[in-house]
């Protein structure tokens, strides 16, 4: 028997019947796991897709002109315009609304230009002061003092039948200020 | 007792199981390993089977869900038997088993246990601790409170740095566009799925090339490692001087395991579970969002850094330590194993454990954030306006009115954002405070756009007040000279 494998002719020992049907058995498998994996591939990167041409963004309602003063800062909130039925309270959002004079506003993100936390807005001082990492802000979002390389996010805004209206939909970020799109730079102070 | 010997034979006939235990268990090892410098691996092992024991008790109660984990959380801190025990055990265990996994880290790489045969060890070590970690910051987000939706935000901004994929990985990370009930979910499939399978799978590995390679032997001074000659060495110590490992050496694993299993129970008992702190909606902004302790030092370094080196220092950095820590039994393989032998080893431990340790402290501070309520709650100390002008007292009021009280302290009281103020007038000259209150500078917001002529005016006669009795206010001597006489002094002087 031993004799028989040695003197086996090479062509059969590089492709036996079985050492084919492995090859065979492998391949199908690869096929197999190319058919699952973009499906799963589909899924594990819809939350990206989607957001592809900012397919989040809407524009939400804040509220009448006249809840917002002219001359003064507020906060308002507003509910995500993308809801899903687990997300509790985090999808109502909050935004700090300044009414310059007239139909001129400023509509700047909660979230601190530097790692995202709330800003608190303090009137007398003029300034908006971040609790974690003790960046400030001037009261046209200009970046004041702290770590914060650049001014706070603003929101697009438009006025339609006195409404407010702004352009919102995802947490802008400093390398994603999503929010800034379409808006001009604040002004330096 | 026949018959459980029978029974047990049964078993072992069709397991087979019973030959490479006892092997397992009775491996030599070398006498002077049976030290209790040896305990933290097998105690970071203790904790972490606590962690699952507790982890799988906390997850009949808790609610992955974003509308729902917060309330599912105080059921278990009020409503169910022992439920904030078993949250304390879980969180404590948590803040040990870094704790432990460092420190484990340090005893391998201080007795040279990372060099020749055991570099592999140390590699799949480096990954035990990132995923340890992953476990503490994906914990950390399952207690959903207001700490964790902001330290959400944190990771997201992070993350959000990194050029080009940066916000597709913000995206991937939160599930969605804002940090809401897909973002709970998925930490929860890391936390509770994806790290603890990946974590049980190395940690196997890792045990199982200490039993195969064996224990490091007690590193003495002289005694060079060589990758030629160190195994055979090894194998005739183990001949020589060896014992089995159970039960020579094992009974300290075995106290030690039980004293850190009683720890974190004492320490859950006195001091009961964290938070939640208050519900994570994100409207109430009222909250100033802190990481657990073992990422406090990271906080206290993004406070301190420099805006400009932030970015390049976060993204840069990670990865050059990762990939250090990974290089390490390759760049110091062989040689001397002995801390006595090994003095930069030793000051390089030194040096990163005491950074650490002291942004960790002052993380506990927070001197570089604003006290949102000095202004209204820190009045200025009667001392300070003794005696004053009214329009000093102006000034003070001006002072306390517009903050500056939430970055400067007077009396030790008010933020340490800024510098104390009790001294200033000593430091600047009235013609400096005026500058530096109306553009700012050095870190401070400009007050130009916000104070009234009179409104500076008060205020800076209020900061000259603040000297010390015995020193004067600093003065520009040449502003002066040019005041009392009118005219310039330097054509008197000529010849």
């Amino acid at each position: 028997m031993s004799t028989n494998i040695v003197t086996a002719p090479p062509a059969v020992r590089n492709l036996s019947r079985r050492g084919f049907f492995m090859k065979l058995g492998i391949l199908f498998n690869g096929f197999a796991a190319i058919v699952l994996a973009l499906p799963v591939a589909r899924f594990l990167f819809s939350s990206i897709t989607r957001g592809r041409g900012n397919g989040y963004l809407s524009w939400v309602r804040l509220g009448d002109v006249g809840n917002f003063p002219e001359g003064e800062t507020r906060m308002a909130t507003f509910r995500n315009p993308l809801v899903m039925p687990t997300d509790g309270k985090t999808v109502d959002t909050a935004c700090w609304v300044r009414h310059i004079a007239g139909n001129q506003f400023q509509v700047f993100a909660i979230n601190c230009a530097h790692l995202g936390c709330p800003v608190r807005w303090f009137p007398q001082s003029g300034l908006f002061m971040c609790p974690c990492h003790g960046g400030a802000y001037y009261r046209d979002g200009a970046r004041a003092s702290g770590p914060p390389e650049r001014g706070l996010f603003e929101y697009p805004y438009k006025i339609e039948n006195g409404v407010l209206t702004i352009d919102a939909g995802q947490l802008p970020t400093p390398g994603d200020p999503v929010a800034s799109l379409n808006s001009e730079k604040p002004p330096c102070a | 007792m026949r018959v459980i010997t029978k029974i047990a034979e049964w078993f072992d006939h069709r397991l087979q199981l019973a030959a490479p235990i006892r092997e397992a268990v009775e491996h030599p090892v070398p006498r002077n390993t049976a030290s209790w410098f040896y305990v933290f691996g097998s105690a970071a092992l203790t904790v972490f089977l606590l962690q699952l024991v507790t982890g799988i008790l906390l997850a009949l109660i808790y609610v992955p869900s974003a509308g729902e984990a917060w309330n599912s959380l105080q059921a278990l801190n009020h409503q169910v038997a022992l439920g904030w025990f078993m949250r304390a055990m879980h969180g404590w265990g948590s803040n040990f088993m870094v704790a432990i996994v460092l420190i484990h880290m340090v005893q391998v790489f201080l007795f040279g246990a990372h060099k020749f045969p055991r570099e592999l060890t140390w590699i799949i070590g480096v990954f035990l601790l990132l995923m340890t970690l992953g476990m503490a910051f994906s914990g950390q987000v399952l207690r959903f409170d207001q700490d964790a939706y902001w330290g959400l935000g944190i990771g997201a901004s992070i993350a959000s740095r990194v050029p080009i994929i940066g916000p597709f990985a913000v995206k991937l990370m939160l599930g969605g566009p804002i940090i809401a009930g897909a973002t709970l979910s998925r930490f929860f499939a890391l936390h509770v799925f994806v790290i603890p399978g990946l974590l049980i799978g190395f940690v196997c590995l890792h045990v199982l090339m200490v039993l195969k390679l064996g224990i490091n032997e007690w590193p003495m001074p002289g005694r060079i490692v060589k990758r030629t000659t160190y195994e055979a060495e090894y194998h005739a110590l183990t001949k020589k001087d060896g014992e089995p490992f159970v039960p020579y050496a094992i009974w300290k694993d075995m106290f030690f395991a039980a004293f850190i299993i009683l720890a974190v129970a004492a320490c859950a008992f006195y001091f009961g579970p964290f938070g939640p702190t208050g519900q994570p909606d994100p409207t109430i902004i009222q909250t100033a969002p802190k990481p657990d302790y073992f990422f406090l030092w990271l906080y206290a370094l993004l406070s301190l850094l420099p805006p400009s080196l932030e970015t390049p220092f976060l993204l840069i950095c990670p990865p050059l330590v990762i990939l250090g820590l990974i290089l390490l039994p390759f760049l110091s393989g062989e040689g001397e194993k002995s801390w006595k032998r090994r003095p930069i080893a030793v000051v390089t431990v030194l040096m990163i454990a005491i950074t650490l340790g002291t942004f960790t402290r002052m993380a506990q501070f927070t001197p570089w954030s604003p006290q949102m309520n000095a202004w209204s709650g820190d009045p200025v100390p009667d001392s300070y306006i003794h005696g004053t002008t009214a329009l000093e007292r102006q000034g003070a009021l001006v002072f306390q009115v517009k903050q500056c009280r939430n970055c400067h302290s007077l009396g030790d009281t008010g933020g340490k954002r800024g510098p104390a103020l009790d001294s200033v007038a000593v430091r600047l000259t009235q013609d400096q405070l005026i500058r530096q209150v109306i553009q700012g500078g050095g870190n401070m917001p400009a007050y130009g756009n916000n104070l009234s002529p009179a409104e500076t005016t008060a205020l800076v006669a209020f900061l000259e007040t603040l000297h010390p009795a015995a020193q004067g206010p600093a003065r520009d001597a040449a502003r002066e000279l040019v005041l009392s006489n009118g005219k310039p002094q330097t054509s008197g002087t000529q010849p």
